[in-house]
């Protein structure tokens, strides 16, 4: 297996947030991804791209712990995120998720006040501060704060589904966490929805580490600065298919200057 | 620990919360946490409960089992009871009852019930029919099973309706297929519904009627939960005493034919163990061991059938 | 459907067929139709039998305690006091651990393997049938709580709720075997129901940090609420109507006494005695009392749908 986990300059000049050590992820006896070896720095916007079944939204799970949830998932190798290997058994999954927040593909906010949406994850990491001004800060900063001011008390599910995703964007992100997971948070909304999303994505950048999954690559182009491209291959047994990571880097070398030719055709369109 | 976020976020005016502003613990697992610690009491909590919901279910498996297993001799399956006060005796008679009674209720039941699941499931609109059939069922299913029992006493045994006889094995199977046919009216429409409707349309396309696509595609395909829910259904009404107990009564004989009054394995457990004497009390474990028996036959039944259903 | 008069009709369909695809259909109506004939009939005939008793004694049939076969007064206070005590207090019991007991066969407590097992051994436990259970009551249950319920009574005597000295059968041992009637109901119903919720809402909740109780406590149950409250709903629907347990324990005594440990009486339990050697008047009363046990047990199971209709998590 050839792996290739390249860094431009830029990437190495800035502190490093997460590393990945040949993480092997498997559901039961099934391999979901084999050997990914990747180092996300601080203060960035990384983007997974790669066709479906490649394991990009498995490898991001596992960032937060979250793959706990699902029976039978297991995962070899290390993730490190400042210093600690988040799944040596000391670490609590639960803190790793109050420093690591996460955005799903599909909007899921609470059935609760849109108030309370915010104030539920604030309120479990002890928040000391004056929580109206959290909400509106939080809400103000998704961009969805002029939408919904006038009806905090009503349902979150009350909202369209852009508004929704918005609001899960300032629940992850009224947390203060240091590191924000994005899986596919656009997949299922319209054009102008998705563009908001992508403004709010950039004006990220900076004050949190962000990795996102995405399928469409011109949002990818658009929106990150380091991209690591998943595919899948045929496993070793022949039967089943695994992923593997195989380039990261800048993501306007992996666009315009990719280094494998699997990249160069998926990039061009060739598939997936 | 450090707090890096702040490194970046101290100049941005639309941040208003930084990690300042929450519990900052380090992210290894910490016992003294609240929520950790409240959590381990909650999980002891839960772990009693469980064990408290299971813990009946062993007691009474095991002494069925251990005690009325031990009771086990062929006696039992060849010989009547023996009157009270006397000692020995079996239970053939209210075995064969319960499985005649239970079978009257089958063949009433099951008809009925696939006929009305089939219309709810492929005929039904959403008009008010269709409405008060499903609410039917679901109410029919809520009334107390002692109801259905007073119902056809009321009905049929009381008015001598059938033939002039009163008291008998059909009045039973007729009070149990009351409190089966809900029961199988539900398992027959979610059956159909779980058919995918590709399979109809592909029977409507070649140019199969209605009635050949239900009969000869949609049931066939829904077949095997249809059968499983069935089989609970009838393992569930064999142990169903409360609407026996003045329907087909209770006999010390053998059956003496359908319109005659018939012993079950059930009513035989309710009359015998209140008696104050320890051979009745005997017959009626062994029954009971029997009739645990059937329930967990019929469950590990419907458990293979679901695993061969599945391939 | 206007089928055979479409254009794309090849051969018109003989008479034959469509008298076959009618028939059926008609069948199929006339066969779910008797479940709601089946229903009518059930509270036209107990209505009518109990008119009788109705005339008698009115709605105060319904506050006084007195059943007095020979004197031919009835009052059915008891037995529906005993109804309503017995399963309500019975559901009190029930719920948290039912509740509980789902929760840890959800949520990931112990491996996947181990709570199917359990989740089969609790299903099992649902189809043991209630006369077996009043059988284990009788011969087990009861008589290894009698020491404990008499040491109840010593101490706590003076409480009118164990003023007398437990006998044998009696209302609490009817209480403790409908819980353990009741446990599997709303333990299999509140797991089905926290299996239902969508995998998206429990990553939203660990996501923003929840502790795995923080998770199941603000945000699982609550968005699980409408199916468990339905669950219960019907348990104790299932409860007011159980009879066999519940005569085989309960003591059937139509004497009114506030104490758990004194025998007592429920609706069912009545019928169940009496109803089949009763003549007369009595025959009217007990359909009267069965008549309450009826529409009791309708509304709770009218309010279990409502219920779940109207808490229903509205997730997309």
């Amino acid at each position: 297996m050839n792996i290739l986990t390249s860094h431009s300059p830029e990437a190495r000049s800035s502190s490093t947030c997460l590393e990945l050590e040949n993480v092997t992820i498997r559901y039961g006896r099934q391999e979901a991804v084999r050997n990914v070896n990747m180092r996300i720095p601080s203060g960035k916007v990384t983007a997974f791209i790669g066709p479906s079944g490649c394991g990009k939204s498995t490898v991001l799970r596992s960032i937060n712990r979250l793959n706990d949830l699902i029976p039978g998932c297991t995962l070899a190798g290390r993730v490190i995120f400042q210093g600690h290997d988040l799944y040596s058994s000391q670490i609590d999954p639960v803190q790793v998720r109050r420093r690591i927040g996460m955005v799903f593909q599909k909007p899921n906010p609470f059935p609760k006040s849109i108030y309370e949406n915010i104030a539920y994850g604030a309120r479990i990491n002890g928040f000391r501060g004056d929580m109206d001004a959290l909400v509106e800060g939080s809400l103000r900063q998704a961009a969805v704060w002029e939408e919904c001011k006038d009806k905090l008390a009503e349902n979150g599910l009350s909202l369209s589904g852009g508004q929704q995703q918005r609001l899960c964007i300032a629940r992850a992100i009224s947390i203060a966490p240091e590191v924000i997971l994005m899986d596919e948070p656009c997949s299922a909304l319209d054009p102008i929805s998705t563009g908001k999303i992508e403004d709010l994505v950039r004006s990220m950048r900076g004050q949190f580490t962000v990795v996102i999954v995405t399928h469409n690559l011109q949002q990818a182009y658009r929106i990150s600065d380091l991209a690591g491209f998943f595919n899948v291959i045929p496993s070793s047994d022949g039967f089943s298919k695994v992923g593997v990571m195989e380039e990261f880097g800048d993501t306007s070398q992996i666009f315009n200057a990719p280094r494998q030719d699997t990249t160069r055709d998926y990039v061009a369109g060739r598939f997936g | 620990m450090q707090s890096p976020s702040n490194v970046h976020s101290k100049d941005d005016l639309s941040v208003h919360a930084s990690r300042a502003d929450f519990d900052s613990a380090p992210l290894e697992y910490n016992l003294l946490l609240k929520h950790n610690r409240e959590g381990i009491i909650y999980t002891l909590l839960a772990g009693l409960f469980a064990s408290s919901a299971i813990l009946p279910l062993l007691l009474v498996l095991g002494y069925v089992i251990i005690k009325g297993g031990s009771l086990m001799n062929l006696a039992l399956f060849t010989q009547l009871p023996s009157p009270p006060g006397l000692s020995g005796g079996g239970i053939a008679n209210a075995i064969l009852g319960t499985f005649v009674v239970t079978g009257i209720a089958s063949l009433i039941a099951i008809p009925i019930g696939v006929g009305g699941g089939i219309y709810i499931a492929e005929y039904s609109s959403s008009g008010p029919f269709s409405v008060f059939v499903h609410y039917g069922s679901n109410v029919l299913a809520g009334v107390p099973s002692i109801l259905c029992g007073v119902f056809v006493y009321l009905i049929v045994v009381s008015t001598r309706l059938l033939f002039g006889e009163s008291f008998s094995a059909v009045a039973g199977g007729l009070a149990l297929a009351v409190i089966m046919l809900p029961t199988i009216i539900k398992t027959t429409d979610e059956a159909l519904k779980l058919v995918e409707n590709d399979l109809r349309l592909a029977a409507m396309a070649v140019g199969a009627s209605k009635v050949v696509t239900v009969l000869r595609v949609t049931l066939p395909a829904a077949f095997t939960p249809i059968a499983t829910g069935a089989l609970l259904g009838i393992a569930r009404a064999a142990g169903e005493t409360a609407p026996l107990i003045f329907t087909a009564l209770f006999a010390f004989y053998w059956p003496e034919g359908l319109l005659r009054p018939i012993a079950t394995m059930s009513v035989l457990v309710f009359n015998y163990s209140i008696m104050p004497y320890e051979a009745q009390n005997q017959l009626a474990l062994a029954a009971s061991f029997l009739l645990v028996m059937l329930i967990l036959l019929a469950n590990l039944l419907v458990h293979q059938l679901g695993r061969l259903a599945r391939g | 459907m206007a089928e055979s008069a479409s254009p794309f009709t090849q051969r018109r369909r003989t008479w034959k067929d469509r008298a076959l695809d009618h028939g059926f259909h008609w069948l199929s109506v006339v066969l779910a139709s008797l479940v709601g004939v089946v229903l009518i009939a059930i509270l036209v005939v107990v209505f009518g039998g109990s008119l009788e008793a109705m005339v008698a004694y009115g709605f105060n049939f319904l506050i006084r305690s007195s059943w007095d076969p020979i004197n031919n007064q009835y009052g059915a206070f008891t037995a529906i006091y005993g109804t309503l005590v017995s399963s309500i207090l019975a559901l009190l019991i029930a719920v948290p651990l039912g509740v509980g007991s789902a929760v840890f066969i959800t949520e990931a407590f112990l491996p996947f393997g181990i709570r199917k097992i359990i989740g089969g051994m609790v299903e099992l436990l649902a189809a043991i049938p209630s006369v077996v259970l009043g059988l284990w009551a009788i011969f087990v249950m009861e008589p290894t709580l009698r020491p404990l319920l008499s040491d109840i009574h010593e101490t706590l005597g003076w409480i009118p709720l164990f003023s007398t000295a437990p006998m044998g059968p009696g209302m609490a041992p009817a209480v403790l075997i409908l819980v353990v009637m009741l446990l599997p109901i709303i333990t299999c119903i509140s797991r089905d129901t926290l299996d239902q919720v969508p995998v998206e809402l429990r990553f939203a909740a660990y996501g923003v940090g929840s502790s795995r109780w923080q998770s199941i406590i603000k945000i699982i149950l609550p968005a699980a609420i409408s199916g468990i409250a339905g669950g219960v709903l019907l348990a104790l629907g299932r409860a007011m109507g159980e009879t066999m347990a519940v005569t085989m324990i309960i003591g059937n005594s139509t004497n009114f006494s506030f104490s758990l440990l004194a025998p007592g009486n429920t609706i069912a339990s009545m019928l169940a005695n009496q109803f089949g050697e009763a003549d007369g008047l009595q025959v009217s009363a007990l359909l009267y009392a069965a008549l309450v046990l009826m529409v009791l047990t309708l509304l709770v199971n009218l309010l279990a749908e409502w219920v779940v209709r109207r808490l229903r998590l509205h997730y997309s």
